[in-house]
């Protein structure tokens, strides 16, 4: 459960991409061989989407392992999540089953649903040409209209009566039309058009998607295309927190202001209706040097951190932040240093919170150890009665314990990938606490999935 | 001044990746007017600015790697040196080197490297051992003219240590770390300590690119993942959060005495032999060479101290068991003046003996060709 919240089988700071995904691979075929019904209930949780994807993969391909029973639950839920799933997940996903030769009845099945409940095809069609050929190739439709023709043999008609199909013909000689389609393929055809590119992200910035707009706001500004602007205020709060890292100091500096108030919106819209009533939090926050993370997760876990420290400081009525660096400016955080999590775990507990939280990857090494023996003799001898909530939040998949790791038995431990889900991580790691049966483990992912099929409806 | 020592410099706890273990070393103060040269950051560290009466110095790590000819083509630092502010334009002593073409590429824009290794560990070591000083009559031609050189010993590139790599990438830089000691399989391999945080900074990446012994390269291939040195805080002593504090901090002092006198013990010994090579200001930097003593750790390097004993820079270079032996033997040589009835009768051998072993440690084209060949009939003779 943890890693299929963490991993996404990309190369982390201590390990390689290699052994993340041989890590996960073991763990999906240990599930899925022993507890198939568990397995497919992860569905209904808050996995992240890679795992998403694999779940749903490995359950279509083995199909002929289930009875008719589970074939049935696991249908329903593989399809609430599709719908749930960004398009481009669900066109890889099909392409990885026709690359596998997966290609049952159900599988067809569906494929067909997803598609049929598409809005509107014809703009998947432009915008995933090749995904979408396959999976009809696949699937053995025969989609309706103008499609056909338009996956099949795109340039014999001499003109579309869909107005985006036509767009697209038009794309090709006139250049006035192409600022009309989605971004990712306008610009192939503005690199056969040979148009500048500051020029073309002038005008094609009306069609933006919202993460396509702050990925590109830096690089534009850069040329000088002014009209792509992100509106900061809307962004989700991790990938806000992970723009704002990308920035230099200087410019984190210069923009104070917005970058600050876009990320307690951020937060506060995160927070929800908990916001003010957590009472006295004091949050360790990890800015460790293997903060970093690696090349393909850049600055994640750090990001994970500050974007958990502006949704405390929001859900908190008293808020105590303590980075291991030492430092006190959230918005200059960097990776830097060793991690003392030890010192800063005493140095929290001296405030005497009400909860205390700790965002690591739970690698500590200023001594080793000393983390888990603070934690342990806390609970053990000087707070036995809980009166201080301890929880430890990890960005971070370690794929040789096919965990996160945890800094001590005593103190619940939950893998984290949006700040945006801690709230709903903290109250299941301490309802968690002491509770480990399969079934009350069962009892609990039953409701979830109830509740996971309802909101379909 | 015979024993060698950490002074200024306090121990944090270990880093351990794999069979290496990265031990850290602080500066509480660092050392603003002794900095790595100028002209080895390119232009973007820029020089630390100094008033009127402070005294700026640098020092040049050996086989540093810069373009300090006319014709900007690479050249190596032929052992550390240090030069003051008045020298900033003479060139340092340097070799040149001659690379196949793709070799010569810097690895970054600002980041230099060191030299290909073989050739920095000949320099290292014709630096210190000379050769005989008398011409006595046993010394071939060539050993009288020539000395010892070209003398080569063979050391494996920190990239051919297992493990060293990942171990160098993952290691969490302390703030205000000035050094650090590396260990493979619990073994000391080299120490590293420098003036400043951004001198180690600039240099850390570069560990990889040393030399180490061999010995290091088989225990780091041979070895098991070393285990940390977990804390441990007994529940008993605790009863109130201060407590847990004077206890944690506790932890980290045992932690560094035991690595200062256990663990680095070997290094930081006595019987050291010191060569001054150059004073300059405060500063003074010598090389220095271990007793030869068989059976325990033998480390050469070379070190930069202040006059009041502050540890600037150091650098070590671990032996393996046969170059002791070598070095042993070269020792007791140059004791005795080169002669070799003396050292037999100082080794309690015989003087045919001596000269066997001369020629099985790899010296046999110093001795004449007659000579030797005498011995081998001596030796042949006493078997029957």
């Amino acid at each position: 459960m943890n890693a299929a919240i963490t991993s996404t089988g990309q190369r982390e700071f201590h390990s390689g991409a290699g052994e993340q995904s041989l890590s996960l691979d073991f763990l999906h075929r240990y599930l899925l061989g022993n507890y198939r019904d568990l397995y497919a209930a992860t569905l209904a949780l808050d996995v992240n989407d890679h795992n998403a994807v694999l779940i749903a993969r490995n359950l279509l391909a083995t199909t002929a392992e289930a009875d008719p029973d589970q074939r049935h639950a696991e249908g329903r839920l593989i399809a609430r999540r599709l719908a749930l799933l960004p398009p481009p997940r669900v066109y890889g996903l099909f392409r990885e089953l026709r690359r596998a030769k997966v290609n049952n009845r159900r599988t067809r099945a569906i494929m067909r649903d997803w598609l049929a409940a598409r809005p509107d095809l014809a703009f998947d069609a432009v915008k995933y040409r090749g995904a979408v050929k396959d999976a009809v190739r696949h699937a053995h439709l025969r989609p309706g209209g103008e499609l056909g023709p338009f996956l099949f043999t795109p340039h014999r008609p001499a003109a579309y009566t869909t107005p985006i199909l036509e767009t697209w013909r038009r794309a090709h000689y006139e250049q006035a039309a192409l600022y009309k389609l989605p971004y990712t393929v306008a610009e192939g055809f503005a690199a056969k058009h040979r148009i500048a590119r500051a020029a073309f992200l002038e005008r094609i910035a009306p069609r933006l998607t919202r993460l396509e707009r702050l990925r590109l706001q830096e690089s534009a500004r850069g040329l000088g295309a002014d009209a792509v602007r992100a509106d900061l205020a809307t962004m989700p709060l991790t990938r806000l927190a992970s723009y704002v890292l990308a920035l230099s100091p200087d410019d984190r500096v210069h923009r104070r202001a917005e970058l600050t108030a876009a990320l307690r919106t951020a937060a506060r819209r995160s927070a929800g209706d908990q916001a003010g009533r957590w009472g006295a939090v004091v949050a360790v926050l990890d800015d460790s040097f293997s903060a970093y993370g690696s090349g393909h997760k850049r600055r994640r876990p750090l990001a994970v951190a500050l974007a958990c420290h502006f949704l405390l400081e929001a859900l908190a009525s008293e808020y105590t932040p303590l980075w291991l660096s030492g430092r006190s400016d959230a918005l200059l955080a960097r990776p830097y240093g060793a991690t003392p999590l030890g010192e800063r775990i005493l140095d929290g507990l001296d405030l005497r919170p009400e909860r205390l939280l700790i965002v690591s990857d739970g690698w500590d090494n200023s001594p080793p150890g000393l983390a888990g023996e603070v934690l342990r003799i806390w609970r053990t001898r000087l707070d036995p009665h809980h009166t201080c909530g301890i929880v430890h939040l990890n960005p971070v998949y370690d794929a040789a314990d096919f965990d996160v790791r945890r800094l001590a038995p005593t103190v619940p431990t939950a893998g984290i990938r949006d700040a945006e889900n801690l709230v709903a991580l903290v109250e299941l790691a301490q309802f968690a606490e002491g509770r480990t049966g399969l079934f009350e483990l069962r009892a609990h992912l039953a409701r979830r999935i109830e509740e996971f099929l309802r909101e379909d409806a | 001044m015979t024993d060698l020592a950490l002074t200024g410099l306090s121990t944090r706890p270990a880093q351990a990746w794999g069979g290496v273990r990265l031990v850290p070393l602080i500066r509480e103060k660092p050392i603003e007017d002794l900095r790595l040269d100028a002209r080895l950051y390119d232009a973007e560290f820029g020089v630390v600015e100094v008033d009127s009466r402070t005294v700026y110095s640098s020092y040049i790590p050996h086989g540093f790697v810069a373009s300090w000819t006319r014709d900007a083509t690479p050249a190596a630092a032929y052992g550390t040196q240090l030069r003051g502010p008045a020298e900033r334009d003479r060139t340092p002593s340097r070799m040149p080197l001659r690379f196949h073409r793709r070799m010569a590429r810097r690895a970054d824009k600002n980041r230099l490297r060191f030299l290909p290794l073989h050739l920095a560990l000949e320099g290292y070591l014709a630096l210190h051992f000379g050769g005989p000083e008398i011409a006595w009559e046993e010394w071939s031609r060539r050993a009288i003219d020539r000395g010892l050189s070209p003398r080569v010993e063979e050391a494996y590139a920190g990239a051919t240590v297992r493990g060293l790599q990942d171990a160098l990438r993952v290691f969490e830089i302390h703030p205000g770390q000035c050094g650090v000691l590396v260990y493979a399989a619990d073994t000391l391999a080299a120490a590293f300590v420098v003036p400043h945080p951004d001198d180690y900074r600039a240099l850390h990446s570069t560990l990889i690119h040393d030399l180490y012994g061999e010995l290091i390269y088989h225990y780091a291939m041979l070895s098991m993942p070393v285990s940390d040195f977990r804390a441990r805080i007994v529940d008993a002593t605790v009863r109130s959060l201060a407590d847990l504090r004077a206890q944690a901090r506790r932890q980290q002092e045992e932690w560094a005495a035991f690595h200062d006198q256990v663990m680095a013990g070997g290094l930081l010994g006595t019987g050291y032999t010191y060569q001054r090579v150059y004073e300059m200001g405060d500063y003074c930097l010598s090389r220095f060479l271990p007793p030869f003593e068989r059976q325990r750790e033998n480390h050469i390097g070379e070190l930069i101290t202040d006059s009041a004993g502050r540890l600037a820079y150091l650098k070590t270079f671990r032996l393996s068991e046969n170059q002791i032996r070598r070095g042993h033997l070269l020792t007791q040589l140059a004791a005795n003046g080169w002669n070799l009835t003396y050292t037999a009768a100082t080794l309690s051998v015989t003087e045919h003996e001596l000269g066997l072993r001369i020629d099985a440690a790899g010296f046999g084209h110093l001795l004449r060709q007659d000579v030797l060949d005498h011995y081998r009939a001596q030796v042949r003779r006493s078997r029957r």
